[in-house]
């Protein structure tokens, strides 16, 4: 069980920068078989991050990032989640995200905001993950946010990311694609399996119509509606 | 009508205790066992009830990875729910590739008991129960499959619908699909949280065709390894190949190209005519199987497993076993036309006027549908007197790819980079 297909450690990375999506498939296969000659390896085994790791003793090389995903979307936002583990001995920082599946992305997490409503906003300084301890990135809660697909992220793909931590070691770890109907910025007014993955999601600071990816091509984004959002979502 | 006929006395019948955790408790763990409990108190029958150390059959699980794919060689499980898919029009041969790979990271995880990638229902894959899940590919995914420039040595001859039989009433609702979900557990409740996070990632890639629920004897209502009696009564399966023996392994397990290792499934669904049924006498029904209901032993036995004698006859001249009975139909004396049925039974809502809408969802598996599973069918269409009753309604073929190991996926004998 330690070592899914999707469970992603650290990985020598023989992906070209710029290679997600299905249109790059052969080169994303190499990746899972670096993928699946490490998963097997514990994190202390693991080899360095292939892009700009420091050497040992960085943040990078004590954490591991187990089972990232990330939602498939058509266009405009996407998030991506996993569970982000510190087995070393102190905290790590986690100051920004990069993939070649969006030009921008933002480190969130979701608040309590003055009037009781829950928000999602960018997290100033980043996500700490504690010594011995890890980061749960799950929707209505804190994830990585792709704020500008460049192509969509179809179920299957499989994107990569490297994070960079505060002393400026990198990690990069791969993220299947999955078609996921919560974690919405917006909702369709008459969805409710929509709106329990939104709820308490408010972005001020952007207009997420555009996130909406479902099939039926029906999506609105009801206005108002992220400015009243339900709390209480667990 | 009762699915739960009374057992009869003197056979080692579980006691009312048995029954109940044997049917209720396997699923749902700790909530389930304290409402037992307490169901079981309040009828005055409840001082042998309290029991905490009692075992539960929830936590088992079958491995997942292996040469072959789990829910063939697997006892059967109390239930299954087949699920045909048919694949998007664009879906080609890396979009197969996608699929499979996190279908399979899916099952792997599921079987086990952890909940699947962005499970949203993460406490509901808490409970195995023997959880499978196989996965069949039918013409349509073969050849999508297949790789750029290839000839179509992919596609195995038998990889396509069943010659028309003349008993056959099918629809096209039951009918074929691209890609088939077998999924298996000894808890319905399994079964139905293991289909909605696979379909829910199958969905931008695969509409549903049909689905069809089966069901046997529940975890732990009988022995295990038990034949599974059908809604007609009869002892349904007795003539099996033993997995994992070599008999079974050169019947069912196919021995080269991309499907080494794999094997072929043909699912039929059966519709029985329980209400036409009624009105034959119990002697009528052995005549027309050649077994006896009480044991299954051919009629000329006494034990389910005795070899059949289709010489003996009667005082007055007769076979014993009549000549359109289903064990003599079914049997060939080419040893090589033998196939491995693991059939469930179904019970639709009757509409109508009708009072039942029962079956058999027959499932076997061959190495070669066109050399094994097609004879055999052939004599029965031709004459078995249990086709008066019974009524193909359904018939699809799937080509069943070898198992993985862990990285790896199911179908990549196929799709992969190598291949």
């Amino acid at each position: 069980m330690s070592a899914r297909l999707f469970t992603s450690r650290r990985l020598t990375s023989s992906t070209r920068p710029g290679t997600p999506g299905r249109r790059h498939l052969p080169t994303v296969a190499l990746s899972v078989v670096a993928l699946v000659a490490l998963a097997g390896c514990s994190s202390a085994e693991s080899a360095p991050s292939g892009t700009g790791s420091a050497a040992n003793g960085s943040a990078a090389d004590s954490v591991s990032v187990d089972d990232p995903w990330v939602k498939a979307a058509d266009s405009g936002m996407s998030a991506a989640f996993g569970e982000i583990t510190n087995s070393g001995s102190e905290d790590v920082t986690v100051v920004s995200v990069t993939t070649p599946a969006s030009t921008a992305l933002e480190l969130h997490e979701t608040v309590e905001n003055e009037s009781g409503s829950m928000v999602m906003r960018e997290k100033d300084g980043g996500f700490t993950v504690p010594a011995g301890g890890d980061l749960v990135l799950a929707p209505g809660g804190n994830h990585i946010m792709l704020m500008d697909l460049v192509e969509p992220v179809v179920a299957g793909d499989e994107v990569t990311f490297t994070l960079t931590f505060s002393d400026e070691s990198t990690l990069d770890f791969t993220a299947p694609a999955k078609d996921y109907a919560g974690a919405n910025e917006s909702y369709e007014g008459d969805d409710m399996e929509g709106m329990e993955g939104m709820e308490g999601m408010d972005h001020g600071d952007a207009d997420h119509g555009d996130m909406d990816h479902d099939d039926s091509g029906a999506a609105t984004t009801t206005p108002g509606a992220t400015d009243a959002p339900d709390a209480g979502d667990e | 009508m009762s699915r739960d006929q009374a057992h009869e006395p003197g056979r080692g019948g579980p006691t009312r205790r048995q029954l109940l955790f044997g049917g209720a408790v396997a699923g749902i763990g700790a909530v389930a066992a304290i409402g037992t409990d307490t169901l079981v108190r309040r009828d005055g029958r409840g001082s042998e009830t309290s029991e905490p150390d009692m075992a539960l059959n929830g936590g088992l699980s079958v491995p997942f990875y292996g040469t072959h794919q789990a829910g063939i060689e697997t006892p059967p499980q109390a239930h299954v729910t087949l699920v045909a898919l048919d694949l998007r029009p664009e879906v080609d041969r890396d979009g197969l590739r996608r699929l499979l790979r996190i279908l399979t990271d899916d099952a792997a995880r599921l079987t086990q008991g952890a909940p699947a990638l962005a499970d949203s229902e993460p406490e509901l894959a808490q409970v195995p129960a023997r959880l499978t899940v196989t996965f069949g590919f039918g013409p349509e995914l073969v050849r999508r499959g297949m790789p750029d420039g290839s000839s179509a040595g992919a596609l195995p001859t038998w990889l396509r619908p069943l010659p028309a039989f003349g008993v056959d009433r099918l629809e096209d609702a039951w009918n074929d699909g691209d890609l088939l979900l077998q999924i298996g557990a000894d808890d319905a409740f399994t079964v139905a949280h293991a289909q909605r996070m696979l379909l829910k990632d199958a969905r931008s890639l695969t509409t549903v065709r049909w689905t069809q629920s089966g069901f046997r004897r529940a975890h732990g209502s009988e022995k295990s390894g038990t034949t599974m009696r059908n809604l007609f009564g009869q002892v349904d399966g007795t003539v099996n190949p033993a997995p994992t023996t070599p008999d079974f392994d050169d019947l069912v397990w196919i021995g080269d190209g991309w499907l080494a290792g794999g094997t072929s499934m043909v699912v039929r669904r059966i519709s029985m005519d329980l209400d036409a049924w009624d009105r034959l006498d119990r002697s009528g029904r052995e005549q027309s199987t050649g077994r006896f209901l009480s044991t299954g032993a051919p009629l000329t036995g006494t034990r389910e497993h005795d070899e059949p004698d289709f010489e003996a006859t009667t005082a007055i001249g007769f076979p014993v076993i009549p000549e359109f009975s289903h064990v003599r139909r079914a049997r060939s004396d080419d040893t090589s036309e033998r196939i491995f049925r693991r059939g469930y039974n179904y019970d639709d809502a009757p509409t109508g006027d009708q009072v039942s809408s029962s079956g058999l969802l027959f499932v076997s598996f061959q190495a070669d549908v066109d050399t094994q599973f097609v004879p055999l069918q052939r004599r029965l269409d031709e004459l078995d007197l249990l086709n008066e009753w019974t009524t193909p309604i359904g018939s699809a073929v799937f080509a069943i790819p070898p198992g993985c190991s862990e990285g790896g996926f199911v179908g990549e004998t196929l799709l992969g980079d190598g291949s």
